[in-house]
């Protein structure tokens, strides 16, 4: 890519250190508070005031023409829901396995696709594309591949003799086989970032690397990995909240089932909603809200300390 | 420069993005075929997109515009489903709800709150004429709020009569009598009980359907039921359901493809003869006329036969009504009147009979089924001429559970067993109680 | 590396990018123009009629045209949205990296959780209905840009970081105005980053099907990602009809991403990874 934006500008110390002193008189006026306010009134009132209300929701029942304060029963309720203890087993996988492997093949494709390899631009273009389709679409199409005795991938396994699974059908595949969907979909992202962390690696690494002797691996392990590590946090943590918070590919392809084999969080919240149990479904918002805050808070926290230690 | 030359082809861009609001303004909502003129009233009308619906609302909306000039019918549609049941439950709390709207009888209608969302149209004359087993069903503290959309339907089972033919079977008044036959198709190589739990709610009619042997046996459980003194798991005749779907699973009488075949592959084999029985509702003509419209009539129709054959009847579904949210008011209430008035009557009656299958009888006095319907309808129409007949448990207690699909999938896969589906089913339908708040929870 | 393992590479990934990118495409082009009965059976085979006229007609005919009503309508919705989030996130972004008050952590955090935070659905509609906004394309739009605001922002306060603050003083000095300073100064600068910040969140919100299924009941209302249901009951799909309408709505992402496909990358590389 030649195309590349502003390098790094210097960050001197000294002219942070600079600027913090002359910061409070005029930085105010060059930097007002109001740039704050359209956004902020938006956000208040459509995201914030809804979350704070769901709290209190939480603790009702409420069919949508009346509440009533029932105390903390929904959330008894909530965790006596017979998919639920499955759901938050289901969420961790399916969390860990699209997030790990949007990785793994997001920087493997990466760094095929920065190398000087033939019909890059086509394969740059199809890779991302996926992305671009409704899950809902996705979701549809592979639903039909999956079928166990017409679908594609089955029919392709038998032609080479092999008596494919039933992926959506059978308990203990249906929820990897969104998964592996989910991963189809969202690593044509990860591709892009981690070829925007490859090219942004300073040519001057290579060389030295390749002066020193370093062979493709070390040049790997060495250069490209360390390197790129910005690329790999923001992958994770990006497909990590996508992959706990997920709902649509799971719900357009299995529902959750068969039976509630494949239900995740998400999909419980919302069976919940579907069937007007407001005050629980905002009861599981609010739980899956504090499983997601408990785990990608510190989560970041580490990585971003990772990423200053390099 | 470099900044000026932006800010121009940001100027530029904001225009492009003001021309769609504009073009908005005047495009949006007025496409389409609905071109009213000055004098009209026009009145909305929401059906779910079901296309058998959607068809006979539209015809029911043309024929009686051509007896109504001055009043135009525009139909809109939603999703059906619990998408569709939310979207009505917010619409209506928002006051956003169309002139008049088509939803279910029985306990979904009970969700809605009627006596707060709903006009009454008790005392209007074209109420008269609605069958006596449907008031109940659209009627609320004395007051009644629907007049029937559609035909009635039965819940049972679909099978191939060419199959049955061939192999010199009988239709069964007996779960015995369906097992032994089950058994002799399964020998003969065609697939014995048609199951498709990649739909889901297709799994439950072994359960759902059975309820007319559940009322024969024990005429209060529905009234038990509500009151939460009798629960599935516990209850002998209830448990039923539950364990012919175990039965069927252990005994390998569904196809094999069971769990990922789709409603649509389910009547393709039925209708070729791959599949002999199919449990469903009768509202899936439409579906088979579709697909398969050669073999409609070789596909015929049977209730679910429970343990005693003296008793052999059918589990009815009433059809969805039309009601008229309390937003309605005017010369729109007057115009919805008048369709209501149209829709409950024997012109009406035709009118939707014209544009889809009818799937058993309409509940209006004095609409007469064409002669020419499918098999199916003339079986679902005999029990009903026969009074052997009964409401499912939905139209009889509020009290449903929404999990009984996925439950039902389960004990159908061999995931879980009979008794602990139904109690899981039991736990599940408390949530419902206490939602609606009623007493005994 | 070599030529001939150059090739070998190349053709390889070819092959794999055809069996796991290409055929699912084939699939949906395929299916799009069968007729109803072979389009029913869901396998990837040969149409034996092509109709893909007749197809396109049903779909874009089918409710009064509803399909030309859901494109202007998301349409409206994406270009709208997406115009605030940049515009509103760029600011906001813009004081926050350059201001640092014991405020700023807060704010930060708000602007993380409105990434991790699963949005209270029903509450959102019950502050819609008090707003009066409940059920119209403008109530919509400001979900979406509530919703998608955090991630602009996180995206352009990570760019906005790499720009030298001289830049701004010398503006100062020269007697610009803080709205001057950013729109004429800072906000050109962004563009790469911009770039990305549309692809994603337009990408994002024209396939949106949950929020408008909330927030936008009603037909007149309908937008793309709905129409879907129109030929997807639950008695009965049309899956030819359903294919060619997933088939139309791709077209606008995909005309989008042909346009900017070179800057994705570039925006990446500027915002996202680094700071």
């Amino acid at each position: 890519m030649t195309t590349l934006a502003p390098t790094t500008p210097p960050k001197a110390t000294s002219h942070e250190a600079a600027a913090r002193q002359r910061r409070s008189g005029r930085t105010r006026g060059t930097y007002p508070n109001w740039f704050y306010l359209p956004a902020a009134v938006i956000y208040g009132t459509l995201f914030l005031v809804p979350t704070f209300a769901s709290f209190y929701f939480s603790l009702t029942r409420w069919t949508i023409f009346k509440s009533t304060f029932i105390g903390l029963d929904n959330f008894t309720e909530f965790f006596q829901e017979p998919a639920l203890v499955k759901g938050f087993v289901n969420t961790f996988l399916y969390a860990v396995v699209t997030s790990g492997l949007k990785v793994v093949l997001g920087l493997l494709l990466g760094i095929l696709l920065t190398s000087q390899i033939r019909a890059r631009g086509y394969l740059r273009s199809v890779v991302f594309f996926p992305v671009l389709v409704s899950t809902v679409g996705v979701g549809i199409t592979f639903t039909a591949f999956m079928d166990p005795s017409y679908g594609v991938i089955n029919k392709a396994l038998a032609a080479v003799g092999i008596d494919g699974p039933g992926w959506l059908t059978d308990p203990s595949l249906a929820l990897f086989s969104v998964a592996l969907v989910d991963v189809w979909k969202g690593v044509g992202l990860a591709t892009v970032i981690y070829i925007a962390g490859i090219v942004s690696i300073p040519q001057d690494y290579y060389e030295a690397a390749k002066i020193d002797g370093a062979g493709p691996w070390q040049l790997f392990r060495n250069v490209v990995l360390p390197l790129s590590w910005p690329a790999t946090s923001t992958v994770i943590i990006l497909s990590l909240i996508g992959g706990l918070r997920s709902f649509d590919l799971i719900w357009a392809m299995t529902r959750g089932g068969p039976g509630f084999s494949s239900d995740v969080v998400a999909s419980v919240i919302y069976k919940q909603y579907q069937a007007g149990f407001y005050g629980l479904s905002t009861a599981g918002n609010v739980v899956l809200f504090l499983v997601v805050t408990a785990i990608v808070v510190p989560l970041a926290r580490f990585l971003a300390r990772k990423e200053v230690q390099r | 420069m470099r900044s000026r030359t932006l800010a121009k082809r940001r100027a530029a861009v904001a225009a492009a993005a003001a021309l769609p609001l504009l073009l908005s303004a005047c495009s949006a909502g007025s496409l389409g075929s609905s071109s009213g003129d000055g004098s009209a009233t026009t009145i909305k009308l929401m059906v779910d997109n079901a296309p058998d619906n959607l068809q006979a609302a539209k015809q029911l909306a043309k024929d009686f515009q051509a007896q109504n000039p001055k009043i135009r019918v525009s139909v809109e549609t939603r999703p059906g489903g619990a998408d569709g049941d939310n979207l009505i439950k917010t619409r209506l709390q928002t006051g956003s709800m169309a002139d008049v709207f088509s939803y279910n009888t029985g306990s979904l209608f009970q969700q809605i709150d009627p006596t707060k969302n709903l006009a009454p149209i008790t005392k209007d004359p074209y109420v008269n004429k609605l069958d006596k087993s449907f008031l109940p069903q659209v009627t609320v503290g004395g007051q009644t709020y629907g007049v029937p959309f559609g035909p009635a339907l039965g819940g049972g089972v679909l099978y191939n009569k060419k199959v049955y033919a061939r192999l010199g079977l009988t239709v069964p008044t007996t779960w015995a009598q369906f097992i032994d036959n089950s058994k002799k198709i399964k020998a003969a190589g065609v697939a014995p009980v048609i199951q498709t739990y990649q739909d889901t709610w297709t799994s439950q009619l072994l359960v759902l359907g059975d309820f007319h042997n559940v009322s024969a046996a024990e005429p209060d459980f529905a009234k038990k039921y509500t009151a939460n003194q009798a629960k599935f798991a516990t209850d002998t005749n209830a448990v039923k359901g539950f364990e012919h779907l175990e039965q069927i699973h252990d005994l390998k009488l569904q196809n094999a493809d069971y769990a990922s075949a789709t409603l649509a592959k389910g009547l393709q084999m039925l209708a070729t003869g791959k599949g002999a029985q199919y449990p469903m509702l009768s509202t899936v003509i439409g579906a088979i006329k579709t697909s398969n419209p050669d073999q409609l009539n070789d596909i015929g129709f049977f209730a679910l036969p429970g343990d005693d054959a003296s008793a052999n009847g059918l589990t009815a579904w009433f059809p969805n009504a039309f009601y008229v949210p309390k937003s309605t008011a005017g010369d729109k209430l007057t115009a919805v009147k008048k369709f209501l008035s149209f829709a409950a009557s024997p012109a009406g009656c035709t009118s939707q009979a014209k544009a889809s299958t009818p799937t058993g009888p309409y509940l209006v006095k004095g609409c007469a089924l064409p002669p020419d319907v499918p098999t199916i309808t003339k079986d679902v129409a005999s029990y009903f001429t026969n009074d052997a007949q009964s409401p499912a448990l939905e139209f009889l207690s509020p009290v449903k559970g929404p999990s009984l699909e996925q439950i039902c999938v389960q004990v159908g896969s061999g995931i879980t067993g009979a008794r602990s589906g139904a109690a899981q089913y039991d736990k599940d339908v408390k949530k419902q109680a206490q939602q609606l708040g009623l007493s005994g929870w | 590396m070599k030529n001939p393992a150059r090739t070998w590479l190349g053709a390889l990934s070819v092959v794999v990018s055809v069996v796991v990118f290409v055929v699912p495409f084939a699939f949906i082009v395929l299916t799009a123009v069968k007729d109803p009965q072979q389009a029913a059976q869901l396998d990837f085979s040969w149409p034996r009629r092509f109709q893909p006229v007749d197809n396109l007609v049903q779909v874009v005919e089918a409710r009064d045209y509803i399909l030309v009503i859901a494109f202007i309508n998301s349409v409206i919705l994406t270009v709208v949205s997406v115009a605030a989030m940049v515009v509103l996130g760029a600011m906001v972004a813009f004081v926050l990296q350059r201001r640092v008050t014991r405020w700023t952590g807060l704010i930060n955090f708000l602007v993380l959780s409105g990434l991790i935070i699963p949005p209270a659905v029903v509450p959102t509609i019950w502050v819609l209905q008090k707003a009066g906004l409940f059920g119209g394309l403008p109530g919509l739009i400001l979900v979406e840009i509530a919703f998608g605001l955090s991630f602009s922002i996180l995206l352009f306060r990570a760019f906005i970081a790499t720009i030298p603050r001289e830049l701004d003083e010398a503006a100062v000095i020269d007697g610009a105005s803080p709205l001057r300073l950013f729109f004429r100064v800072i906000f050109p600068m962004l563009r790469s980053v911009i770039v990305t910040v549309i692809v994603v969140q337009s990408v994002a919100v024209f396939n949106d099907f949950t929020n408008p299924l909330y927030f936008l009941p009603g037909e007149q209302n309908a937008t793309v990602q709905l129409t879907l249901f129109n030929f997807q009951s639950q008695y009965n799909t049309s899956y030819n009809l359903l294919f060619m309408d997933i088939l139309l709505i791709t077209v606008p992402p995909l005309i989008m991403f042909l346009f900017f496909n070179r800057q994705i990358v570039a925006g990446m590389t500027a915002g996202a990874v680094k700071g």
